[in-house]
């Protein structure tokens, strides 16, 4: 996703340059450069060892028949080639993770998507007072502890929580949320738009303080109604946010792991079982190859899914 | 558009309301729910509001259940990471942005892989380091790779690139040292960077749960997340009002701040959006 994407994320405020001559005026530039390598040391040590070993580690590893029993001696593994991504792919229980992550990704990422930009349009200029607050108010769920926020969703869930003694107030009997398998899927689709709505505001919010008024003032002087400015002028202009948020949700839907962990453990059934889910529990069987062959296909699918996002969402000329 | 309706914006309020109160209602149930006791959840176990507030919950969760102990350790990597944080992303950001070298062109790419990479796909081979290192177990292995993320360094480059060359420079030609530059020059202009990073910083540690899940794997390297989860899988021994105190214990420090510092906690997110 190299180029394009780098490209996207580096358009705030790259334009800063530095005055010719600079380096020389304060007597040569090695002692610039022993600076700056010695500034970077500490993010780039962290780096290494916990991003970029880590990753070739991945990779490696994935192609081996380690188990648990290997982590503390690694070296005894021996090589399998591909044969590990053959036989996880061929699994029926990483193809149910792989069709819960997908179905996740579908259901969340538009829902979070049109109410975060639903409440941004709202609080851009539909509204004259109490703006802080409604904005802080939908922020709430983003900073959250995530741990917190389930044992809330579990008890509110409950067969007889709060939730269905509601419901039951109003003459619905309420479902067994956590315990069936579609009322499952749907609360952790429900917290995992509660959670995510924010951001999607925020990021919506930065684009539309973008758009110029004096755009919207011309259309309704030609006589252009609120849907149609919506629909030929807001949408359009808020094309680049609207990609970067499409991006950043999927990939982070892609990766779900805490609701379906912390709400129903995968279940009931594998119904909640995500991608992200399985590699975690394959580790703690302690398949750790198979584990690791799992993530390297998800980190393949979040960049093939970033690339396309990147590439049907690019701005034509 | 400035002339809006007063039935449109009625409409608006009343759809904007509505979100609230679901935004909102988790804590309003936490924090009630807190108080009762188990008698209540068994009774009657759909009321909104406790019978009395009981503080018992709390009571025993720090008493007995070693709650005090997690909150400690969760303290002690935020604090750790916040200090790192500032301190590395402001050193990275200040030479990716200022200073001229051999390789620059190659360092900001890493920055930016390093924001993509999905966590999943890292925390397995993490842990065989961390095993290698000797570090299973430990506070350390928890703080390390929050200590200088990414997303900081990437936010320091951006407040670096406000800062201009002209006073560096000056501070140059009066002959002071990189380390005086940056120290006294370059810091004291970049306060509202450094004031979004250490808020990130502690959101993501304090938030920080699949890693020390995987790698505190005794109760005295617990942080309060991975304790309040190991607590809520035995659920059915533990009543639910304990659940909620801890709950409301995690989330507190978060809250309070967000009430002071709401401006750079959604320009930290927002700046998760940048990337």
């Amino acid at each position: 996703m190299s180029t394009t994407a780098t490209r996207a994320m580096l358009t705030p405020g790259t334009s800063s340059r530095r005055p010719r001559g600079g380096a020389k005026a304060h007597g040569g530039s090695r002692a610039e450069a022993t600076t700056a390598w010695l500034f970077l040391a500490p993010f780039l040590l962290i780096f290494l060892v916990f991003t970029a070993i880590p990753a070739i580690l991945a990779l490696g590893t994935s192609m081996t028949d380690m188990t648990a029993r290997d982590i503390r001696d690694p070296l005894g593994v021996n090589f399998t080639g591909i044969d590990g991504f053959l036989a996880i792919i061929g699994n029926p229980g990483f193809q149910r993770s792989f069709l819960n992550t997908v179905l996740f990704v579908v259901l969340c990422v538009p829902l979070s998507m049109g109410l975060g930009l639903a409440l941004a349009l709202m609080l851009n200029n539909g509204i004259r007072r109490l703006r802080t607050f409604f904005r802080a108010a939908a922020y709430v769920p983003v900073i959250t502890n995530i741990v917190a926020a389930a044992v809330i969703w579990q008890y509110a869930f409950s067969i007889s929580g709060p939730v269905n003694a509601t419901l039951g107030d109003i003459g619905i009997q309420g479902p067994n949320w956590l315990g069936e398998p579609g009322w499952a899927v749907t609360t952790v689709v429900m917290m995992g738009v509660w959670r995510t709505t924010g951001t999607c505001m925020i990021l919506f919010l930065a684009g539309l303080q973008a758009v110029p008024e004096e755009i919207y003032e011309a259309a309704s002087t030609d006589g252009a109604g609120a849907w149609r400015r919506l629909w030929s002028i807001t949408l359009p202009l808020l094309r680049p946010t609207t990609l970067l948020v499409t991006v950043l949700q999927t990939v982070s839907f892609l990766n779900i792991f805490e609701e379906p962990y912390l709400l129903t453990r995968g279940g009931p059934l594998s119904s909640t079982k995500s991608v992200a889910l399985w590699v975690y529990e394959q580790f703690g069987f302690g398949n750790v190859s198979a584990s690791m062959a799992g993530s390297v296909l998800l980190l393949l699918l979040v960049g093939i899914v970033a690339i396309v996002q990147f590439r049907m969402l690019r701005p034509k000329h | 558009m400035k002339t809006l309706s007063p039935t449109r914006q009625a409409l608006n309020y009343t759809v904007l309301i509505v979100i609230t109160v679901f935004m909102l209602l988790p804590f309003v149930w936490v924090f009630f729910g807190s108080f009762k006791t188990q008698a209540e959840f068994l009774g009657n176990p759909g009321a909104w509001l406790p019978e009395s507030f009981q503080i018992g919950n709390y009571v025993q969760l720090f008493a007995e259940r070693g709650f005090g102990d997690y909150m400690m350790n969760s303290f002690i990597v935020s604090s750790v990471a916040i200090v790192g944080n500032v301190l590395f992303s402001a050193m990275a950001g200040y030479a990716l942005a200022k200073l001229r070298f051999r390789g620059r062109g190659a360092v900001f790419p890493l920055v930016i892989v390093a924001m993509i990479v999905p966590y999943v796909a890292l925390f397995v081979p993490q842990f065989l380091i961390v095993v290698q290192l000797g570090l299973v177990n430990t506070l350390i292995a928890i703080i390390l790779p929050v200590l200088a993320l990414p997303l900081c360094v990437f936010i320091m480059r951006q407040f670096a690139h406000g800062v201009p060359f002209e006073l560096l420079e000056a501070a140059r030609l009066d002959g002071a040292g990189e380390a005086r530059i940056f120290f006294r020059v370059f810091l004291p202009l970049t306060g509202p960077g450094l004031a979004t990073v250490a808020i990130l910083s502690f959101l993501t540690s304090w938030n920080n749960f699949l890693w020390p899940l995987v790698v505190a794997q005794s109760q005295d390297t617990y942080t309060a997340p991975v304790g309040l989860s190991v607590a809520s899988q035995a659920s059915n021994t533990i009543s639910f009002g304990l659940l909620l105190a801890g709950a409301m214990v995690v989330l507190l420090p978060i809250l309070i701040l967000f009430l002071f510092l709401q401006k750079y906690f959604i320009q930290g997110v927002a700046a998760t959006g940048l990337k």
